[in-house]
């Protein structure tokens, strides 16, 4: 018999808005891309310093994770290897590439070389949280909504994970988008059930 | 090597991404590593090339790392030693 | 217990050979792989060793039939793919759902480098058509489309452990009964962006790399493709051929210590070890080989050293990394070592560890340091353990 789950949180990060649960709680369109994610972190007082060493797809997913996660989400409830990360995107790390590319000429930042994959956000997520359980990264042309659904659903079918952060977070030039999801077994106020109806319509920002 | 140390601090602000601190907030002596400063061993990466940028000194040998490293003031020490035998 | 998955073919491509018969006299003989770049035009040539594959682009244009222009990746990622579709006998059976779970690490940076080269003093130079397949996904869908497999294509990308991600993703997908056959596995072929990427972290080994020694210096990288179909019980009984083995277990955790180096503990090595034995109903004692993901780096060998004392004492199973002879093939080497240890189970065989002198005197076992054969194995596990935290452990068993 199927396992129930639900999205109990989202957090939307693009076009210089932040959504938490489809309300936007912090926008400032006359920043940057960058200059905004860093406003960010300061205005949200997230407090970790390792923030600013990161390349821009793991400041992102950081923020997001840590917005979606605050107020929403018990750590107490799991034990470290029952929490999931799947993510993609579609530029994997391009955007670092390039950058760590231009130091190479001259010397190489190991800085810069070290989030050079697309799945460091990952690794960055869960050192911050200490989240040990399954991890995967995957790179897709566009979000989808159906491979999100099954994969992480089989994860929880199996038993392998109690809960999951799901979604996109992509980062290229001057264009980001991270759309994260927190699935949970239990329902709490607004959440809605986990399928791919509900993803597509978080993803594509439609609050209606 | 005041000015020496003033300058270090400026550069391992700006070649670590430290952005919330100030050239001031770093002590001579503080330890950069572990407590202190709370630097990892990337960071320790990113100092073998800020010595090489700014002062051409090279260390290939990682293990120097930790002595070189350990405050302000020893990385100074160091680059005058290696600056004094080159001239 | 869930329906078996089945290995039916096994396809690999790397230094030591340019296939699945030259690799293994290569691994019987004790030949390793390394040697002065050859291909890759690099200012560390002459001093620093790599593990290239023995085939310049034209000559693995000929072998695949794919445009030799297109990226290095591909290329190699064509022919190894392609040798397990025909060990598996797939070819001739109609209308199986087949998929190609494909991983790596570079995707076309091998192109995009050399054009970057000529772009950036002169934006008027470079070609751009060298840039097209830069995305991960492409090597991916170059090689789909020239083996003509359209049902389902995805790309995994998470450092070193991407291939034997991608080979258990596949294996899902078979159980779930959404595909009938998976071609899984990955591949990575060196440039410049990586080589200097390993040297400026100072994990880079200068000579001959030594892994699971006392006086290990770093690694040396490698570049090449493997690649295992995976199939249903039901689709095994159509083919010709026996199949070599179940894909019986695998785990994947997170070491949640750092971007780039492994907790001293092997957190995550052990948690994704054991989670694999766990998946398949084995006890540590169980498993005959352990193929190490053994880089040769500090770090990793005591990490995963470690691990392997927690999980497996007093018990300690065969156990070597045939990075020795291959290098670290980063994207591919999840796929490579899964062939690799499907071959060892197929022929009771073990492969050395090159180059072992002095054991680590932190781990109360040393890696076999010989050719083993004619041996009973009946489950051999792989570990794949990469940057990101992202660490996996695949278990292949005698069905």
């Amino acid at each position: 018999m199927s396992i129930a789950k639900y999205i109990t949180a989202t957090c939307i990060i693009t076009d210089q808005i932040i959504y938490k649960n489809g309300r936007s709680i912090f926008e400032n369109k006359n920043l940057s891309a960058t200059d905004f994610v860093d406003a960010a972190y300061k205005h949200f007082d997230i407090g970790y310093p390792k923030f600013y060493k990161m390349d821009n797809l793991s400041k992102l997913g950081l923020l997001a994770s840590d917005i979606l996660l605050k107020e929403s989400f018990n750590k107490a409830n799991y034990q470290p290897e029952e929490v999931g990360i799947v993510l993609s995107n579609s530029n994997a790390s391009l955007d670092t590439d390039i950058k760590y590319y231009k130091t190479v000429s001259s010397f190489p930042s190991p800085a810069l070389f070290v989030y050079t994959l697309p799945n460091i956000v990952i690794g960055e997520i869960s050192i911050k949280n200490t989240f040990k359980g399954e991890n995967a990264f995957f790179v897709f042309k566009e979000f989808d909504a159906t491979f999100i659904a099954s994969y992480v659903n089989d994860l929880f079918e199996r038993k392998i994970i109690e809960t999951c952060i799901c979604g996109w977070v992509e980062w290229m030039g001057e264009k980001y988008k991270a759309v994260l999801l927190l699935v949970e077994k239990q329902e709490s106020g607004q959440s809605v059930i986990f399928n791919e109806g509900n993803i597509n319509k978080i993803y594509s920002l439609d609050h209606g | 090597m005041d000015k020496l140390m003033a300058d270090l601090k400026r550069q391992i602000i700006a070649q670590l991404n430290l952005k919330d601190l100030k050239p001031e907030d770093i002590g001579d002596d503080q330890p950069l590593f572990v407590e202190g400063l709370g630097l990892d061993s990337i960071d320790a990466l990113e100092l073998i090339v800020l010595l090489q940028q700014e002062y051409k000194i090279k260390l290939s040998n990682a293990d120097e790392g930790p002595k070189v490293f350990q405050s302000v003031r020893s990385m100074a020490e160091y680059i005058t030693a290696h600056q004094a035998q080159k001239k | 217990m869930s329906a078996p998955v089945l290995v039916a073919g096994v396809g690999v491509i790397s230094a030591i050979g340019n296939n699945v018969a030259e690799s293994l006299d290569a691994l019987e003989s004790g030949r390793a792989g390394m040697g002065d770049m050859h291909w890759l035009d690099s200012i560390h040539r002459n001093r620093i060793p790599v593990a290239e594959v023995n085939l310049s682009n034209d000559q693995l244009s000929s072998l695949t039939g794919l445009d030799s222009t297109i990226t290095r990746t591909a290329l190699l990622s064509m022919v190894a793919a392609r040798e397990a579709i025909e060990d598996a006998g797939l070819i001739n059976i109609p209308r199986l759902r087949t998929g190609f779970i494909s991983a790596n690490t570079v995707g076309g940076m091998d192109k995009s480098e050399d054009f970057f080269g000529d772009f950036l003093p002169d934006h008027a130079k470079g070609k751009l058509r060298d840039i097209i397949h830069h995305e991960c996904g492409s090597p991916t869908e170059l090689v789909a489309d020239q083996l003509g497999i359209r049902d389902y294509i995805t790309t995994i990308s998470t450092a070193c452990s991407s291939s034997a991600n991608a080979i258990f993703f596949g294996a899902r997908l078979i159980r779930h009964n959404m595909l009938d056959a998976v071609i899984a596995g990955g591949a990575d072929a060196l440039t410049r962006f990586t080589l200097n990427g390993f040297n400026t972290l100072m994990i880079l080994d200068n000579e001959y790399c030594k892994p699971f020694d006392e006086n290990r210096k770093g690694l040396n990288l490698g570049e090449g493709a493997g690649y295992v179909v995976l199939v249903s019980e039901q689709v095994a009984a159509r083919l010709k051929k026996k199949t070599y083995c179940t894909l019986s277990g695998f785990s994947n955790a997170n070491d949640a210590y750092h971007q780039t180096a492994s907790s001293p503990e092997g957190t995550g090595s052990f948690l994704a070890m054991k989670g694999a034995l766990a998946e398949s109903g084995l006890q540590p004692a169980d498993i005959d080989y352990i193929n190490l993901h053994g880089t040769g780096t500090q770090n990793n060998d005591i990490s995963e050293g470690t691990a392997i004392r927690i999980l497996f004492d007093p018990d300690y199973p065969k156990m070597s990394s045939t990075k020795s002879f291959t290098g670290h093939t980063l994207g591919a080497s999840g796929g490579i070592e899964a062939v690799f240890s499907v071959l060892a189970l197929e022929h009771g065989i073990i492969y050395p560890n090159l180059r072992l002198l002095t054991p680590m005197k932190e781990l109360p076992f040393v890696p076999e340091t010989k050719f083993l054969k004619n041996l009973k194995l009946k489950h051999v596990l792989s570990n794949s353990f990469g940057f990101g935290g992202n660490c996996t452990s695949l278990i292949f068993s005698k069905y």
